[in-house]
């Protein structure tokens, strides 16, 4: 059997991924999809402690992440189409009224 | 090598590298297509991990549902001018990760954790226990999800409505 610690590793190397992906894309949809990445990251090191640990709250964890993902992906993809709306670009760059 | 050990190297590797082409590919609907191959990935790891119906879960919501709107909106603005690259923060991007990881790793190697799973009953990460532990312990943050996802509903409605 495979230890607790690959499994980590693993969540972190694509963690990191995810974060590599929110730093360097310049487009918004992508931004969004390496945050996607990155929750599901930290859901495999969830499932993974539940499994080693012999416990079902990791899971119901999992459940509740899911849930919290879906409406941060609803609600982000309309933010999006908005700012799409009012610029037609999606790229962060371009996005600083608020800047000096 | 037994065969358990071999299945988690094989969607390891192939784990890394769908989120590596999700990072790396220039062209949206690609990324879209590599989210999805990892998220499916990560519905088998959940399945060997005793997790079938979070697996499941898995499959429906995140392949399934989130990733059909990612696919709408992508539709929906076209984004058909590829993005710039910029080398500089490519490189910037690829350091900080590099450092993450560096601090994440070595943390998982020093601490004492359980090399062996538990031993498992059947009913593990079935329906029935999951439904259990949500509807005893978690049956409050079970309703605010609920509202939580209400609240979501009406505020996509409202920012992605048109104004006029």
């Amino acid at each position: 059997m495979i230890a607790l610690h690959y499994y980590l590793i693993l969540s972190a190397v694509v963690f990191a991924i995810g974060v590599v992906g929110v730093l360097i894309r310049r487009n918004l949809i992508v931004i969004l999809m390496s945050i996607e990445l990155m929750l599901n990251a930290v859901n495999l090191t969830f499932i993974a402690f539940s499994r080693y640990l012999g416990s079902t709250d990791g899971q119901v964890a999992v459940f509740f992440v899911m849930a919290v993902a879906a409406a941060e992906a609803v609600i982000g993809l309309a933010i999006i189409i908005s700012v799409y709306r009012h610029r037609q670009s999606l790229d962060p760059q371009e996005m600083q009224l608020l800047k000096w | 090598m037994d065969t358990a050990s071999l299945i988690f190297y094989l969607l390891a590797a192939l784990l890394v590298i769908a989120s590596l082409l999700v990072v790396f590919l220039r062209n949206v609907v690609h990324c879209a297509m590599a989210l999805v191959s990892a998220l499916l990935l990560i519905a088998v790891l959940f399945v060997t991990l005793q997790a079938p119906m979070v697996g499941v879960l898995q499959v429906m919501v995140y392949a399934g549902a989130i990733m059909v709107l990612f696919l709408f909106v992508i539709m929906l603005l076209n984004p058909a001018a590829l993005e710039r690259q910029r080398g500089l923060w490519w490189g910037f991007g690829a350091m900080l990760a590099l450092m993450l990881a560096g601090v994440l790793v070595p943390l998982v190697m020093t601490n004492d954790l359980p090399a062996d799973p538990v031993a498992a009953t059947e009913l593990f990460g079935s329906p029935e226990m999951l439904a259990k532990s949500l509807f005893s312990d978690f049956v409050l943050p079970f309703e605010i999800a609920s509202v939580l996802l209400l609240v979501a509903i009406i505020g996509a409605v409202v920012l992605a409505k048109r104004e006029n």
